[in-house]
């Protein structure tokens, strides 16, 4: 009987990441941001029908970056957890930070435990009601989930908007129009071209709705917005 | 959390039924899980008990869309259980539903047909039709049979504004889950009747909103001069029946108020009467 080949965890583990990380950086970015009604989710996504943001519950939206097949699926597993949730308890105890928990522990254990990685990484976002904070969570493809403040960016050059944003975010939360200026400034500046509204998929966890408080904004109203 | 591959649906009321089945109503009375029902029993005795539901929920259509109207009485034998019971519920922006019946099924159908209309919109990224929102509808009154055997009848009215057609739409269901449109208006419940009657009187084609509201909140309260089960306006309480507007605009609640001046109106027209 042959021998399988050996190979040291450490490589395995290194090998999955890289070929993780360069699947999620063929993608585009989606960046996630605190302004002072909510959170504005700006994905640079030119198609219409394939979202890459989504309402997940009341206060509570999801956006994927990376592959679509997987990310759909997180996507969808996170509506039906928290649509139960919500059924068997109540809406208000449905929380992104126990979404937030169980996308990690499905993410790291694929990570760790399949021979092929999830090529995503996902934001779960939960706008603050009742004078409390909004919350940014930030899940990688081996399950790592980081909290962010004032902002967050995922897929594509990642990186490089944190960087941009790390500069540009100060002060004072924001407004819609300066967020939504500031989002759209940070994407065209990693892409290095124009990004008209029609290019951008655009939604908002607005704290003021009563109810559910996702809003996709459709390219005319974003229009209006930037004007 | 469920893994891929995909192959859920997006059903809300499957995804119970399959995952947590003690959270779903008991299914169709052929599926495995549900328990045997004394169908086969007597010799060709009806096995249902006779439809008795204290209540009376109705529908009616006006120009631009339809109103869904109901008591707030609940009775538990010849007690009254309950003054203030919300029958009519807000289903989703469009539609809206009444339902006679058994008070916890009927609570417990009327908070899952909502999650499953939202679930299906998150899923899907779009809503169902008011035909689909409908049937759906239809398909969880068939799977509550099970328990009509035992009693536990569960009868809703569906109220929809259907945005293609733009025009409202009522649909009416058997307890088997069959379902029927009706063109103008209906009623279900112990008043049932009563509240149709009123309304056939009354009803034509084209009223207004407030011609409509005034008809249904006179079909609630003959019904309520009928019916021991139906609660009328209470007046000392200031407690009035729960009506709903099914616009294109959306759904709006009659407030108080309004109801109020109706009410007046009416009493004040049946002194007159003597």
């Amino acid at each position: 009987m042959p021998l399988p080949y050996y190979v040291s965890p450490e490589q395995m583990m290194q090998d999955k990441a890289e070929y993780a990380k360069k699947g999620i950086a063929k993608g585009r970015s989606i960046i996630a941001m605190e302004y002072r009604d909510g959170v504005l989710l700006v994905a640079d996504n030119p198609s219409v029908s394939l979202f890459k943001i989504s309402e997940i519950y009341d206060n509570i939206a999801f956006s994927g970056a990376g592959k679509y097949s997987e990310f759909e699926n997180l996507r969808k597993a996170g509506i039906r957890h928290a649509d139960l949730k919500g059924y068997m308890y109540s809406r208000e105890d449905v929380t992104a930070r126990s979404l937030a928990n169980g996308y990690s522990q499905s993410l790291g254990t694929i990570f760790s435990q399949e021979l092929k990685p999830l090529e995503v990484e996902i934001l779960v976002v939960q706008v603050g009601e009742h004078d409390r904070p909004n919350e940014l969570y930030r899940i990688s493809f081996d399950g790592s989930i980081i909290d962010e403040r004032g902002y967050a960016a995922i897929g594509g050059r990642a990186e490089a908007l944190q960087v941009f944003l790390k500069e540009r975010y100060k002060g004072d939360t924001p407004t819609l129009k300066a967020a939504l200026v500031l989002c759209v400034e940070a994407l065209e500046n990693i892409t290095n071209q124009k990004l008209p509204p029609e290019g951008l998929e655009i939604a908002v966890l607005d704290r003021a709705r009563a109810g559910r408080k996702f809003r996709r904004l459709p390219p005319a109203e974003s229009r209006q917005i930037l004007a | 959390m469920q893994r891929v591959p995909d192959d859920e649906g997006s059903s809300f009321f499957d995804y119970l039924a399959r995952h947590r089945p003690d959270l779903a109503p008991p299914g169709p009375p052929w599926s495995p899980t549900s328990s045997s029902l004394p169908l086969s029993e007597g010799s060709g005795a009806s096995p249902l008990p006779p439809v008795t539901h204290g209540t009376t929920v109705l529908a009616i259509k006006y120009q631009g869309g339809v109103v869904i109207a109901g008591d707030r009485r609940a009775t538990e034998g010849s007690q009254i259980a309950g003054r203030r019971i919300e029958k009519v519920s807000k289903v989703d922006e469009h539609s809206a539903m009444a339902i006679a019946g058994a008070a916890g099924p009927c609570l417990e159908m009327a908070k899952l047909f909502q999650t499953e209309l939202e679930h299906y919109e998150k899923l899907e990224g779009l809503q169902l039709s008011c035909e689909g929102k409908a049937n759906k509808l239809g398909q969880m009154v068939k799977a509550n049979l099970p328990m009509v055997f035992q009693g536990l009848v569960v009868i809703p009215i569906y109220v929809g504004y259907d945005l293609k057609r733009g025009e409202g739409r009522i649909f009416k269901y058997d307890i088997t889950g069959g379902r029927y449109e009706e063109s103008d208006y209906h009623a279900i419940g112990s008043g049932g009747k009563d509240a149709r009657n009123t309304m056939r009187e009354h009803f034509r084609k084209t009223l207004s909103e407030e011609d409509a509201l005034r008809i249904a909140l006179l079909a609630l309260y003959n019904a309520a001069d009928e019916d021991v089960s139906t609660g009328g306006p209470d007046l000392v309480r200031g407690i009035y029946p729960s009506a709903k507007l099914v616009s294109a605009s959306g759904i709006s609640d009659v407030d108080d108020e309004r109801m109020k001046t109706i009410y007046a109106a009416l009493i004040e027209e049946r002194k007159k009467e003597g």
